[in-house]
């Protein structure tokens, strides 16, 4: 790389925003506190000042008003960023999306566009319980017609917003709060990372591998691909190479790379920041047990929020979140 | 108003144990946060909602309820809880993610249940409208004459679930009595940047029912305008919207920079205390001696300091609990 400014995740999803808004006068931002705020997680900081108030618009507590609008002004061909603050607070817009923005296309026939990027805020680890902490990818990637971002590393994130924002369909993006790079909630270092400042894009449906490995391949995406990794270099020094894929996209998703690793280490773990249950663990275990049963040398195991809401109490949150120890751990049990 | 002295010394009190509860819970909320802040770390660790400047609401209305009545708060639920006479014991301890919490260290501080006195929050806004009229149907097919309150902050009145159960209420009749709080910020967004109209009281005759603005921070004006809206559910006239004007002394969430808030405005509104301009009345008018008030805030500080005190030296959850209570046995 030729550039090697670092940024954090924030920052670049920032300044994705900014080369965007500034390539295209269509492009628009529209939530809570994503004004003179800059988002409550740094997500639109700096936009406010440089684009002001018809650009950058703070909304009302109404996430289906602005919610819906933003799919009635993408039909109009403008190209809106709304922000939903929290996924958790899904609920209250629900329709607008899940029978909405994300079927219009189908049910006309492919003529209607809605470019539209939904960006949200998951994840926990910092003790704000089960209304604030909830990653909830799966179930948006469960309806057909949402295109589904969920970045691990600022280098991703700005290519990937790019990306989101030139694509003529509704796609949602997905930041972890402990991958932005904020300063007042601890992150994970490794999601600070260099990043061109020259605009960029990262296409959809390819999977990134952060580190390659012979003996077993661990799925993940978000906060989870770091602490994998965490693991994978614990493991490293037992002798155990773990090959660490990072999704990134989960529609579309990237079989191809998931599969071949699978055939070349022959042990799948999945490890996920989601529910256990009827989500992206059980998914990616389908697929490699219809594509590469045969290659398996041990059961995929699956790592995952344990189907309980997530707690408050700090003793509680770190029990059912995988952490590295508890990857680590997983694998070894795999290796016998 | 048919206040005895005992009643307006207790309100009094009841002001003095949020507020000694909301400053000692930004003080603990800190511990484990300097030099450098960490929203995860120390004994009371996530987002921390707090109510300072805004006790009339809670007291002057929850002085009209029973136990039997429901009362379903916000995110920033400490001091309805405290009105509505949830043991502090628990409720602190719920806080600092403890065993002998409300729910077990299971929901923190926007999630108190208290199926006792028929207490609960959310930490979606707009979401208290709707159980309230739920708890209030409830009441009206018993035959009681309980009634519920939801109280809500300003920004919330733009949420569909508001307008809803606005609606709901009133083509049923349901005995609740849904309560604003403008305290005029919603995070970062002020009142008149989000909502189309400056008072909310007005959009009850878009629903047919009374409406009111309470436009100073005072519990006694908070008391009398709720006591009717009571009066009036429990005689199954229906529900009543009320908006009552209310400052926030700390930031949205503590750690909130609140670079969007005029500098000079918290200032101003500390001064206009509402706990002392309450105090200073009940001296004026004769009503209690300097010496009351004291006593009264000295116990409340003391209830106070004995529940913190509960929670601290109470021990944290066994993390395997954590697989528990997602249904009921």
């Amino acid at each position: 790389m030729t550039n090697e400014r670092e940024l954090t995740m924030a920052k670049a999803i920032a300044e994705a925003i900014d080369q965007e808004m500034e390539r295209d006068e269509r492009v628009f931002v529209m939530g809570e506190d994503v004004g003179i705020y800059g988002g409550i997680f740094g997500a639109t900081q700096g936009l406010y000042e440089k684009y002001g108030a018809e650009r950058v618009m703070d909304t009302p507590i109404s996430e289906t008003a602005f919610i819906g609008a933003a799919t009635g002004a993408a039909a109009e061909g403008m190209r809106p960023i709304v922000e939903l603050m929290f996924v958790d607070f899904f609920g209250v817009c629900m329709d607008q999306i899940y029978n909405h923005l994300a079927k219009n296309t189908y049910m006309s026939g492919g003529h209607a566009r809605y470019p539209v990027v939904l960006t949200t805020a998951i994840g926990g680890g910092y003790n704000d319980a089960a209304q604030h902490s909830q990653c909830l990818y799966g179930l948006f990637a469960h309806v057909p017609g949402l295109k589904i971002v969920v970045p691990s590393t600022a280098y991703d994130a700005k290519g990937l917003m790019i990306s989101a924002i030139r694509d003529d369909n509704p796609v949602m993006y997905f930041f972890h709060k402990g991958l932005m790079g904020l300063g007042w909630m601890k992150y994970h270092p490794r999601s600070v990372t260099p990043t061109p400042e020259a605009p960029y894009t990262i296409p959809f449906g390819k999977a990134d591998v952060k580190r390659a490995g012979r003996d077993v391949t661990i799925v993940s995406l978000a906060m989870m691909v770091h602490r994998s990794l965490d693991a994978a270099e614990e493991l490293a020094k037992e002798g155990i190479e773990a090959e660490v894929i990072d999704l990134r996209t989960l529609v579309p998703l990237d079989r191809e790379t998931v599969v071949n690793s699978v055939k070349k280490t022959h042990r799948l773990l999945v490890v996920d920041e989601d529910y256990h249950s009827f989500g992206m663990t059980g998914e990616i275990a389908a697929i490699v047990a219809e594509e590469a049963l045969d290659y398996l040398d041990a059961p995929i195991r699956r790592l995952a929020v344990p189907d309980t809401p997530i707690p408050y109490s700090r003793p509680l949150e770190q029990f059912v979140l995988p952490g590295a120890e508890r990857i680590a751990e997983t694998v070894r049990t795999m290796m016998g | 108003m048919n206040l005895t002295k005992e009643q307006l010394l207790a309100m009094y009190r009841q002001m003095w144990t949020i507020r000694h509860f909301e400053d000692d819970m930004a003080a603990a909320y800190m511990e484990g946060k300097t030099p450098a802040f960490d929203i995860g770390s120390g004994p009371v660790p996530g987002e921390m909602h707090l109510a300072a400047g805004q006790e009339p609401v809670a007291v002057g209305a929850c002085m009209h309820l029973r136990k039997e009545d429901t009362v379903v708060g916000t995110h920033r639920p400490h001091h309805f809880a405290i009105a509505k006479g949830i043991a502090l014991n628990k409720l602190t301890a719920e806080i600092f993610g403890k065993a002998t919490g409300l729910g077990k260290g299971k929901g923190g501080h926007m999630h108190l249940f208290d199926v006792e006195h028929k207490f609960s929050c959310s930490g979606i806004i707009g979401a208290s409208f709707p159980p309230a009229c739920g708890a209030a149907l409830a009441a009206k097919k018993m035959g009681k004459d309980w009634v519920a309150v939801a109280f809500a902050g300003e920004g919330a009145a733009n949420q569909g679930a508001f307008h809803e159960a606005l609606n709901l209420a009133a083509l049923w009749k349901l005995p609740v009595i849904f309560i604003i709080e403008d305290n005029a910020w919603a995070i970062s967004v002020s009142k008149r940047q989000s909502t189309a109209i400056p008072d909310n009281s007005q959009r009850a005759a878009g629903y047919g029912i009374p409406g009111v603005r309470v436009d100073e921070n005072d519990v006694l004006a908070v008391y009398e305008v709720v006591g009717e809206a009571v009066q009036r559910a429990r005689r199954g006239e229906g529900p009543s919207l009320i908006e009552v004007k209310t400052d926030r002394f700390y930031g949205h969430f503590q750690g909130d920079p609140e670079l969007y808030r005029p500098k000079d405005e918290v200032p101003t509104l500390r001064a206009n205390d509402p706990i002392l301009r309450f105090g200073k009345q009940l001296l004026e008018q004769g009503i209690a001696t300097q010496a009351d008030l004291d006593a009264a805030r000295d116990a409340a500080k003391a209830d106070v300091n004995a529940a913190f005190a509960f929670a601290r030296q109470s021990p944290y959850p066994a993390p395997e609990s954590a697989l528990e209570d997602v249904f009921v046995s």
